[in-house]
């Protein structure tokens, strides 16, 4: 770990969004990196990094944030990161919202799975985030985004 | 051998139960299904609700055959070791998820070399027959990385807060 890289948290939740995640890599690089996700069995994959294992909340459930939201104040503070990016989804929503109340430079990638609109959990983002980007340029100008390209 | 999945998060239980019977017409063939939190357990072939992600990869990697929901992280991981893919879309409609976004992705990755993917049991059945006879061409693969301009322009946007231009 380099004490000069600023620090970066870099969340996903498990499956299809920590995959995409890990795609981006390389856009890390000149960060110290810290990771957050869902399964413990992640850790190896970053192994080298620092890794936080948080609770699963649904968008559809509004108490399910509290522990998130919880563990979220906690690694921020630990953190304390420069910028924080995700590929989703909703529970990272928490980290958005209170990383930036924190000061840091927020961005959300939304899924490349919502290829028709954008997902409920990146609406929400837009309001929350300072960029919320699409990896579908058709849904992009729909919602009034950008699209940078995509993970594939 | 073939290795099904559901994926990581919610249940796809129509999906595991035509596995399972697949499974029970075709007691020659090895099946793994991974299930997550279904209510339907087979009984013809072993499962698992939730595996760590090295044993994922490593079943993912052993497999002739995998067949999934069409979700991005299956179709991507797939994609990513040339393995043929067979993949079923969930649907909103019988609370497979919470919106038809498989559908939609279905559509866009219909074409991809390298996977397969059918809408219905009866068609499912019939391509896990099939492939294993006749398997598909396999896909040229996939950089272990997003699209170049993706990763530059998150990386400028982190350091920066703005946008480069192409």
């Amino acid at each position: 770990m380099s004490p000069r890289k600023p620090r970066l948290l870099a969340l996903a939740s498990g499956g299809g969004h920590w995959v995409q995640l890990q795609r981006l890599r390389p856009a890390f690089e000149s960060f110290d990196t810290a990771y957050v996700s869902m399964f413990d069995s992640y850790a190896e994959q970053v192994a080298g990094s620092r890794y936080y294992v948080i609770p699963d909340a649904s968008r559809f459930d509004l108490k399910s944030f509290l522990p998130v939201a919880f563990k979220a104040v906690a690694i921020l503070l630990k953190e304390r990161p420069r910028a924080i990016v995700t590929t989703g989804s909703a529970p990272m929503l928490a980290f958005i919202l209170l990383g930036r109340l924190m000061g840091a430079r927020t961005l959300w990638v939304d899924s490349i799975a919502n290829s028709e609109r954008m997902s409920t959990s990146g609406r929400l983002a837009r309001k929350l985030a300072h960029r919320v980007v699409s990896q579908w340029p058709e849904v992009a100008a729909r919602e009034g985004v950008e699209c940078w390209g995509a993970v594939v | 051998m073939i290795f099904a999945s559901v994926g990581s998060m919610l249940p796809f239980d129509r999906f595991v139960q035509a596995v399972d019977e697949w499974a029970a017409q075709n007691p020659q063939e090895e099946v793994f299904i991974q299930i997550g939190e279904g209510a339907y357990e087979p009984r013809h072939a072993p499962f698992v609700r939730m595996m760590p992600h090295q044993e994922y990869r490593r079943r993912l990697e052993e497999c002739t055959l995998f067949v999934a929901h069409v979700g991005m992280g299956s179709i991507l991981q797939g994609l990513e070791i040339r393995k043929q893919m067979l993949l079923m879309p969930r649907r909103a409609e019988l609370k497979e998820h919470t919106t038809d976004h498989q559908l939609h992705t279905a559509d866009r990755f219909r074409h991809t070399p390298g996977l397969m993917i059918v809408d219905d049991v009866p068609a499912l059945h019939a391509a896990m027959t099939r492939l294993l006879a006749e398997p598909l061409a396999p896909s040229e693969g996939i950089s272990p990385h997003a699209q170049p301009a993706l990763i530059a322009k998150v990386a400028d946007f982190l350091r920066t807060g703005r946008t480069i231009r192409n």
